[in-house]
């Protein structure tokens, strides 16, 4: 099963290079997704057992996110369909008017294969049970993704990638160094029977080496930190997030954050299991809180939507690092928080594409009467204001509120005011933001025609799904996310 | 056989004293090839029980890789891009070498005090693999053209290749396999990229790619 969410996704890049049509070539980017989400439902309702000793499985946090993988790149694949086919009328050639700059895109054929590949590296990382094997995969969701963010070959697309590539590359070697030192620190004394499978890495518990694995988590944390946007590792993060085409910041910033937090995770179970979890806890919590307040710092008077929405993932992300680090039924709440934002996220991203393409700017400044001129995704963008600021009844206000009980509750109170200032100075950047450019004045001379389906669409059911997910949690979800919480060292509430 | 591991590692350590002090970009690239050929006999040299046919295979690829495949897309990015042959550092070459000595220093010391809970192949191994990952990370930052900051990444992977030649038998090839895969389509869609830079800005110099910066908050 897990070798066909792998493989399919390859197959269908590899027919994409070939198919010289677009319109086929679309349908087929959108029948893959569509094939990869039946199967991960298929995984949901029926979990096998993984084989002791197999290198990929799908433990509970593997499913998760492998879920949230797949709907969001269902999503994005429906969304692209519709605004790859935008360009046709302008011959390919495109301005930008904040730099002025007259672009054309990358090849269809290119773009389609990369996305194609990018999900199937991605199945990879959350089915991975060995951690020389999720280090591969990793790194190649880097190199599927750097073409993806030179789609529009404009120069300021170019400098984004140029940073990705180079950080991300350096950061992730640096956790080849991690993976390294988990193999020293799981040897016994005479050097034999080093390992790095999960489960049996988390089964050796004590008798790891303690002063190893501590290296070892420093670096897989710097590692995985460096892709997952934690500060000060995020250089790269907002250009990135911004420059890239509007679906494909919707995928990292939903999808691919979340997978560089599952190999930090493993890490931290196997620390937990080595009695090492407070050492490793504390280390996430401080990383994670001066993500939030730096990227606070960056919404506060951001003049670009893009980025804005590039730098509350850095905020959230960081968010999710406090409540892995806080433990307990924080754990839990991070595991909630990683869905909620995701689908948020991603649907956000996919709004601010249709703005993209009718005012033609990035500019807070210059985006005004959304409601007026795109009246569905107007709305849909006030929505989405409501729940990425975590506000009731959207699931992410559980999951914050989740997570800041448990801080509270363990005594941790200057950590857990720090959290709340930080969200509260993001909240209010991104409502006068936001509430700028849904309501005040259409500027003149933007013109917009009927918003399709495929535009809008995707966002409603992602933003209805963390709707739904502040009414009430199904009891089967519940439980996986129980799972996943304890399978990286924390607890339910 | 410990005595060829060390001369392999003592050559490591000298070309990236070399390549620290180097003003040529032709003859860096030479040098970072030099060390992956050098590189590629350490599996072979390091496995206790003899020649295993997956130190040779991994000691082959890696050699192929790097002392041959990554100069050639180097040597061709820098005729395409027609770029001035000098280095550009923003460390002089002088003050280089200098940090490169007391950095050396500080490798033989943490790898002296660093107990591995086994015997390596070699006492250098640790010190000089060490050294290496240090001086491709500051070749990444200390110099100009995107072009070296490539070179830098790939003298970084030399250096924890090296590192990794301690646990030579606890690794699975599959992943060794991959993780040299990952690293060549890296260099790969570097070379890409850089060569987009030079006919996007005229130049390949990263420091002036600096619009997306962003002011204080």
């Amino acid at each position: 099963m897990i070798l066909a969410l792998v493989f399919i996704p390859l197959l269908s890049a590899l027919a994409a290079m070939l198919i010289r049509p677009d319109r086929p070539r679309r349908r087929l980017l959108v029948a893959t997704a569509a094939i990869h989400s039946a199967l991960t439902a298929a995984c949901w309702v029926s979990p096998g057992t993984a084989a002791p000793g197999a290198w990929v499985g799908l433990d509970a946090a593997g499913r998760l996110f492998l879920g949230i993988t797949s709907l969001l790149f269902l999503a994005a694949a429906i969304y692209a369909s519709h605004s790859l086919g935008q360009g046709r009328a302008a011959r390919g050639r495109q301005t930008e008017e904040d730099t002025g700059s007259v672009f054309v895109n990358a090849p269809e054929a290119v773009f389609t294969a990369c996305l194609l590949v990018f999900l199937s590296t991605m199945t990879l990382v959350v089915s991975s049970q060995h951690l020389g094997l999720l280090w591969v995969a990793v790194e190649a969701t880097t190199l599927a993704t750097a073409p993806l963010i030179y789609f529009h070959r404009q120069p300021s697309s170019l400098e984004a990638t140029w940073k990705y590539l180079l950080v991300c590359s350096v950061g992730i070697a640096l956790a080849l160094l991690g993976n390294f030192l988990v193999v020293v620190a799981s040897a016994a004394p005479g050097g034999a029977h080093g390992t790095l499978l999960v489960p049996d890495l988390v089964a050796r518990g004590a008798r790891m080496q303690a002063p190893w694995l501590k290296a070892a988590f420093v670096f897989l944390l710097v590692g995985y930190g460096t892709k997952m946007g934690l500060a000060p590792m995020h250089t790269w993060l907002p250009d990135a997030h911004s420059e890239a085409p509007s679906p494909v910041s919707a995928l990292l910033s939903g999808a691919l954050l979340n997978c560089a937090f599952l190999g930090i995770l493993r890490a931290h179970s196997i620390c937990v299991a080595a009695g090492l979890g407070d050492f490793s806890g504390q280390l996430l919590a401080g990383f994670g809180i001066l993500s939030m307040g730096l990227a606070a710092a960056f919404i506060a008077n951001q003049p670009d939507y893009k980025r804005m929405l590039a730098y509350s993932s850095m905020e959230h992300m960081g968010l999710l690092a406090l409540g892995a680090g806080i433990g307990g039924a924080a754990m839990f709440g991070a595991m909630l928080h990683a869905v909620n934002h995701s689908v948020v996220k991603a649907a956000l991203f996919l709004l601010a594409g249709n703005f993209l393409a009718a005012y033609r700017t990035k500019s807070i400044a210059r985006v005004g009467g959304a409601i007026r001129l795109l009246p569905a995704s107007g709305w849909l963008w006030l929505a989405g204001l409501f729940a990425i600021t975590g506000m009731p009844p959207f699931g992410t206000f559980a999951s914050e509120f989740t997570m800041l009980r448990e801080a509270f509750a363990q005594g941790r109170i200057a950590l857990a005011i720090a959290a709340l200032v930080a969200l509260a100075i993001a909240f209010a950047g991104m409502s006068r933001a936001f509430l700028g450019m849904a309501l005040g004045r259409v500027p003149e001379g933007v013109v917009a025609g009927r918003e399709r389906a495929s535009a809008v669409l995707p966002s409603f059911v992602l933003l209805a799904v963390s709707l739904g997910l502040g009414l009430w949690i199904p009891h089967g979800w519940a439980s996986v996310l129980e799972q996943a919480a304890r399978l990286s060292g924390g607890g339910a509430p | 056989m410990n005595n060829a591991i060390d001369s392999i590692l003592i050559f490591l350590v000298l070309t990236d004293l070399i390549l620290l002090g180097s003003s040529r970009l032709k003859n860096a690239i030479r040098f970072v090839a030099l060390q992956g050929l050098a590189l590629g006999l350490l599996p072979m040299l390091a496995h206790s029980q003899g020649v295993v046919w997956h130190a040779v295979l991994l000691g082959a690829g890696s050699a192929l890789l790097k002392g041959f495949v990554f100069p050639s897309l180097m040597n061709r990015a820098l005729r395409e891009t027609n770029a001035n042959r000098e280095i550009e550092p923003f460390v002089g070459y002088i003050s280089s070498l200098l940090i490169g000595v007391g950095v050396l220093a500080l490798s033989f010391w943490s790898g002296a005090r660093l107990s591995l809970p086994w015997e390596a192949a070699s006492l250098l191994l640790v010190p000089a693999g060490l050294f290496t990952v240090w001086t491709g990370l500051f070749l990444i930052v200390a110099r100009r053209k995107a072009i070296t900051q490539v070179l830098g990444y790939i003298a970084m992977e030399n250096g924890i290749f090296t590192l990794g030649m301690v646990l030579v038998e606890a690794m699975p090839l599959l992943v060794e396999l991959g993780v040299l895969l990952d690293i060549f389509v890296a260099v790969f869609v570097m070379g890409i990229i850089v060569f987009h830079i030079n006919r996007e800005f005229d130049h390949i110099d990263s420091d002036q790619l600096a619009a997306l910066k962003e002011g204080p908050p």
